[in-house]
């Protein structure tokens, strides 16, 4: 291996030479650069000396803690009740913003956990992270196998030959070759609670029965609004990737298979499956990356709300160095997705290695 | 030999050009405007006006589209590319001049005595920028809205108290004949939340940021009267007075001259509009939640960029600009207001008596700056979305909270922004 690429080699590595330049100055050193900024307090616009401050940003950001609440009683120890007989508990802020706990200052409630009469409440010091981090990940745990699923049956219908089979193909190719900026434009309007296509189209085909949704406004259906416009609008990329792994695999395998009688499924799980193994990975690790970079369609559809159900790592990483002006505090993110981008790829690597 | 004359040739050229401009010392101009015909026209016709005016400077003007504006001055600053001359958003202004983006404008304080407070940029005591107009926001609606409803006409010395905003909503609500009765334009996101809903907080007693001392926003932003505002806040959208957050763009900007909101919270820019559509549209001024009524003051302005070699050549090119014809002109172009009054009378709308005179006088009555603090930028951002997650349904005592450290841990975090 090593001796083909250094030994008279020149021609390879001059074509390859511009890609590496160019790889290299915006993608890898970068890197470097913002490994390097997340240790500072280096901002955007400041005539102050940037300061190193170590390992600062990243506990600000990650650092969680657990309060145990036990519910308020009244003078003779009897749990007070509100009008739904829940029991009412102290407010989080009472002891977040006291002086008797400074460990807990800035720090916000997260989510809350009830066992028996006690609430443990998860504060976090950084919590639209933590959501945005949440959010991020249940993205690429629905979307992943969505994506990948969904183009793969695409690409099984549109590899028989068909009269105009080709049209399908290129109509399912269509949204892949739109600006995603543009695409999520178009689906604001057809999620929009006022007339949009959406809510007039399960209104009519339930014969009015349905009753209209704010897609986007409602923390409840904003992710998965999100989920859907983005399988639909990459699903042709990647139909055309599992395509190609299609056509690779030999038809005499087929006509093998057909003389010994399997079953449609049998071909399918014996002879097609196993000839994608390489897309397969490819797919897999490709809808992953670009899952864990969803940023456009947010800015456009929703910025992060409502109430940061649609907050994603990539979009909080350009909302703080742009935006509040961080840039500490955007690279800090994108470093800890960059980690979390390389893990994930490197098991879906070891759970994907050929068995011997 | 060839590529020899090509070169003598772009030698002379240069040479040429050094020459025909050699009296003239050069300054380069950035704008926001581009984009916009009738703006880029009046600009143009300045910068032409004030080159022929003298003999000592002459100014090029290169426009950017507003949304691509700051970054591009940020990345100019970083890069060591500024112009001379910047124009630069009110709010802004205080970052930049910390940051030394801009430098103090060398400009004869007279010449402004006249000018309408929220177009003077101050920072650090010291001049630094100047608008040729403001801008102005108003409660609009119509005559036969406040007649159908049996409403008191607001005026600028007793406007209606938030109790009596509240009844009219009340009674628009009841009366069934709009979707909703009151759109703050919720679909405007962006500096629209800051500059517009700020000045609702700050007439119940509240603020952003102390602006005493600049270093907390603790107790202002989540004191009590910060409390009753955010209170009221959610209570428009919880008990469906006005759209939320997921307005579409198209109902904000046609929703009041399509009769879907009784009043709608909007600027001087949209007035023109609204009048054309109903003759009996009124223009009413903030109400008074208990602290004055306030509305948002400073627009875009003028000032010397901090690289400039020339800041005298600038303020000299600022200050020809300053002529009541190019203010009245903007205004005329844009519907803007201008900054005298005396430029005010020779416009259409604004001169006494003119259709949207009314806002020059909210503008000089009840303006209010934003905070004059660099950290303003990233304050605004926060304000921006405490007041989407407020009307969004979240508790207001925690965000308003969240809020508050955000701010104090970013001004910590710039050793208290150079107050």
């Amino acid at each position: 291996m090593s001796s083909k690429l250094t030994t008279s080699n020149g021609a390879g590595w001059a074509f390859a030479l511009p890609g590496i330049a160019l790889i290299a100055t915006f993608i890898i050193i970068p890197f470097f650069f913002a490994f390097a900024l997340s240790l500072t307090n280096q901002r955007l616009i400041s005539p102050n000396p940037t300061a190193f401050v170590g390992l600062q940003n990243y506990s600000d950001m990650l650092s969680v803690s657990v309060l145990q609440l036990a519910p308020e009683t009244d003078e003779a120890g009897a749990i007070q009740r509100d009008a739904d007989g829940s029991p009412v508990y102290p407010r989080v802020r009472d002891i977040t913003r006291s002086d008797d706990f400074p460990q807990y200052r800035g720090m916000r409630e997260w989510f809350r956990v009830h066992l028996g009469d006690t609430a443990h409440v998860v504060i976090a010091r950084d919590v639209v992270f933590m959501k945005a981090l949440v959010n991020t990940i249940t993205f690429v745990l629905v979307v992943a196998p969505l994506q990948g699923g969904l183009a793969l049956v695409l690409a099984l219908l549109v590899n028989q030959k068909l009269r105009g089979i080709t049209v399908f193909r290129a109509i399912y190719f269509m949204p892949v070759v739109v600006s995603i900026v543009v695409v999520s434009l178009l689906w604001r309007f057809i999620y929009s609670p006022d007339g949009g296509l959406l809510n007039n189209l399960l209104s009519a085909l339930s014969f009015g029965a349905f009753e209209p949704v704010n897609w986007l406004g409602n923390p409840d259906t904003a992710l998965p609004a999100i989920m859907g416009m983005s399988i639909w609008q990459a699903v042709g990329f990647h139909m055309v990737i599992w395509l190609s792994g299609l056509q690779t695999i030999s038809p005499t395998l087929y006509e093998a298979a057909e003389i010994e009688g399997a079953s449609k499924w049998q071909t399918f799980r014996y002879v097609t499956w196993p000839g994608l193994r390489h897309t397969a990975v490819l797919v897999l690790i490709v809808i992953t990356m670009q899952a864990f970079a969803l940023f456009a369609q947010i800015d456009v559809m929703t910025r992060g709300g409502p109430l940061d159900s649609t907050q994603t790592l990539v979009f909080q990483a350009v909302e703080r160095g742009y935006g509040k002006q961080d840039i500490s505090g955007g690279a800090t993110i994108s470093v800890v997705l960059f980690l979390m981008v390389l893990s994930i790829s490197l098991v879906q690597r070891w759970l994907t290695r050929e068995r011997t | 030999m060839k590529l020899y004359h090509l070169a003598a040739f772009t030698l002379a050229a240069q040479t040429l050009a050094v020459g025909a401009s050699f009296a003239q010392t050069p300054l380069t101009m950035w704008y926001h405007g581009a984009g916009n015909e009738v703006e880029s026209a009046i600009m143009d016709q300045i910068v032409a006006d004030f080159n022929a005016s003298q003999s000592d400077w002459s100014v090029t003007l290169e426009s950017f589209p507003q949304g691509a504006y700051n970054d591009s001055v940020v990345a100019a600053a970083l890069a060591g590319n500024l112009p001379d001359i910047l124009d630069v958003d009110g709010p802004v202004m205080p970052n930049w001049a910390w940051a030394g983006y801009m430098q103090p404008l060398p400009l004869d304080e007279d010449l402004i005595a006249d000018f309408l407070p929220g177009t003077k940029g101050y920072w650090d005591g010291e001049l630094y920028s100047i608008g040729l107009w403001d801008a102005a926001v108003a409660l609009v609606t119509r005559q036969s809205t406040l007649d159908a409803l049996d409403l008191r006409t607001p005026t600028l010395d007793e406007p209606w108290s938030g109790d009596e905003f509240m009844a009219a909503l009340d009674a628009a609500k009841a009366a069934g004949d709009w979707e909703y009765a009151f759109d703050p334009g919720m679909a405007w996101t962006g500096e629209w939340y800051p500059y517009a809903f700020s000045p609702f907080l700050q007439s119940f007693g509240g603020d952003i940021v102390d602006r005493d001392t600049y270093q907390s926003a603790d107790g202002v932003l989540n004191g009590d009267e910060a409390q009753a505002f955010g209170d009221w806040w959610q209570s428009l959208f919880t008990e469906g007075y006005a759209p939320g957050t997921s307005q579409d763009p198209a109902a904000r900007d046609n929703g009041f001259i399509e009769g879907r909101y009784a009043f709608s919270w909007n600027g001087n820019w949209a007035a023109l509009n609204a009048l054309n559509t109903f003759d009996d549209t009124l223009f009413l001024p903030a109400p008074d939640f208990g602290n004055g009524p306030k509305i948002g003051a400073a627009s875009w302005q003028f000032g010397v960029s901090g690289t400039s070699a020339h800041p005298d050549g600038a303020a000299a090119f600022i200050a020809f600009a300053l002529q009541d014809q190019y203010l009245a002109d903007f205004s005329n172009g844009i519907g803007l207001i201008p900054a005298t009054a005396s430029a005010a009378a020779m416009t259409e709308n604004y001169a006494e008596g003119g259709a949207m005179a009314v806002f020059f006088e909210l503008s000089e009555a009840q303006a209010l700056v934003r905070p004059v603090t660099p950290g303003y930028v990233v304050q605004a951002k926060v304000f921006e979305k405490a007041l989407a997650d407020i009307a969004n349904g979240a508790d207001v005592a925690d965000t308003l909270d969240a809020a508050v450290d955000e701010i104090d841990a970013d001004i910590a975090r710039n050793s208290g922004y150079g107050h």
